[in-house]
């Protein structure tokens, strides 16, 4: 068990590199309830969350979900976070846990709108279940048939008797639902859906699989490739900003990045030498240091080391060489195209 | 669970003594703390190990740790399949998982080390704290 934003949570159950092959082949099942959730709500909840988020979420629709950034006044990432629109005045915010706090006093701080804003964190519990044989697990235990609903979607329906919200998003890079329900229904279904994927060879997963699983998908996790101090444009999130939508929080910031261009950014490397480039390692080229690793490890499906460092925007190109100080040494690695893993689709 | 014939660190370190060549490697519990062993980085065979100093280190899909010299000596031998498959440190940590072999200079070293017994209890100690 470690402390992870206040909660005691497993790394591991049966080991990380178990359920990661899990995942990747059949189908794992994560208690995410350490997430936090925040609810905008009333006619002018869309004005708040257009001007706190950086997406465009008014081009969501009911039923719809849209990743997005929680913006500084310099563009850097306070939070990153899924923005649901349950109704026209109504947006169910998914938030890491870390920052709910912080990202709740934010939002509410910058609320000159007149929306009602409710932290209900404590209200939900969320389990994520990822892999190939995702939807035949979950299949078994709901009414609502789940063949239809299209990534970054989601509906309202009932899983084994509790109501939920069934969102087709994930963090692993594979097919995949999140469920969110009410708290006290947490073990009950958490067990069910154990049994109900036991045929598929369901494993309970951890937060050792979950970063694994979302590194080699390429995914960001705040703390590491996004921080107060990073832009999405130098976290290759780009595509999240919306510049033409209006003012919004960080906007002007980021129009003044754009227009003088970025310094910096995240890259994908593979270790060439013996070696894994971890979190925090620097990173080296023509001897001199130029960056630091955001995020590195094992790709237990890929079977190599991997990782994603912040380098100087002229190397945050494939093909490049680079070395990783590793303690005493520096070795090699090469930056390569992100994600390192793409799921076959169907 | 622990062979009773080895000798215990608290660092989770096992030792084998075999006239005056100990072979090193790490307990059932520390591997079981580690969790999946995916790298593991040796000393030359030759150069000089120390004591209660690092010689190592084994890397598990999470976490690095580095493995300190149960005694002083040079190092013998290594095990170079650890190389290729570093799993064997989990699969069979007492045996064929060793790390290295020291030729010792010190043997009167070994008196500091914890017996089998010792170091059931001092991982049973340090597990309910």
């Amino acid at each position: 068990m470690v402390d992870f934003g206040g909660w005691d949570m497993p790394v591991e159950y049966s080991g990380i590199l178990a359920e990661h092959q899990a995942v990747r082949e059949r189908v794992g099942l994560f208690d995410v309830s350490h997430m936090g959730e925040i609810e905008i709500r009333g006619p002018q909840a869309l004005d708040l969350v257009e001007h706190v988020t950086s997406n465009r979420a008014a081009s969501l629709e009911d039923g719809q979900a849209q990743y997005s950034g929680l913006l500084n006044e310099h563009g850097g990432f306070i939070d990153d976070l899924l923005v649901h629109r349950m109704d026209a005045n109504r947006y169910f915010l998914c938030v890491n846990a870390g920052n709910q706090d912080r990202d709740y006093q934010w939002i509410c701080d910058h609320n000159s709108f007149e929306a009602d804003i409710e932290f209900q964190s404590h209200l939900w519990a969320q389990l994520a279940i990822q892999g190939p044989r995702a939807l035949e697990t979950l299949q078994k235990l709901t009414g609502v048939d789940l063949a239809p609903i299209r990534y970054y979607w989601f509906t309202l329906g009932e899983v084994s008797g509790a109501s939920a919200v069934i969102a087709r998003t994930g963090y692993t890079g594979e097919d995949g639902f999140e469920i969110y329900i009410q708290a006290e229904e947490a073990e009950r279904l958490w067990n069910e859906i154990l049994e109900a994927g036991k045929e598929f060879g369901i494993l309970p997963c951890g937060l050792g699989a979950r970063n694994t699983l979302r590194l080699e998908a390429g995914m960001a996790l705040h703390g590491h490739e996004i921080d107060e101090d990073t832009t999405p444009y130098e976290a290759n999130l780009g595509w999240i900003v919306k510049l033409k939508k209006g003012n919004f929080l960080g906007r002007d910031a980021l129009v003044k990045q754009k227009e003088e261009g970025v310094k910096r950014k995240t890259v994908g490397f593979e270790m060439r030498g013996r070696g894994i480039g971890r979190d925090g390692y620097r990173v080296f080229a023509n001897d001199s240091a130029v960056g630091f690793v955001t995020s590195g490890g094992p790709s237990p499906t890929l079977d190599k080391n991997i990782g994603i460092a912040m380098v100087p925007v002229e190397m945050a190109e494939p093909g490049r060489p680079l070395e990783i100080e590793i303690r005493t040494r520096r070795v090699e690695a090469e930056t390569v195209p992100v994600p390192f893993y793409t799921r076959e689709k169907k | 669970m622990y062979p009773a014939d080895y000798r215990y660190t608290k660092e989770h370190e096992w030792v084998k003594i075999d006239g005056d060549v100990a072979t090193v490697g790490i307990t059932h519990h520390a591997q079981d703390q580690l969790g999946d062993v995916v790298f593991v980085e040796l000393p030359k065979t030759g150069s000089k190990v120390h004591a209660a100093q690092s010689f190592g280190t084994v890397e598990s899909v999470k976490a690095v740790s580095d493995i300190y010299a149960p005694l002083s000596g040079d190092v013998a031998e290594i095990n170079e399949e650890l190389v290729d498959t570093p799993e064997t440190l989990n699969d069979d940590p007492h045996g064929k998982g060793w790390l290295i072999k020291v030729k010792l200079s010190d043997k009167g070293e070994v008196d500091a080390l914890m017996s089998a017994e010792e170091y059931a209890a001092y991982v049973s100690a340090e597990t309910e704290s």
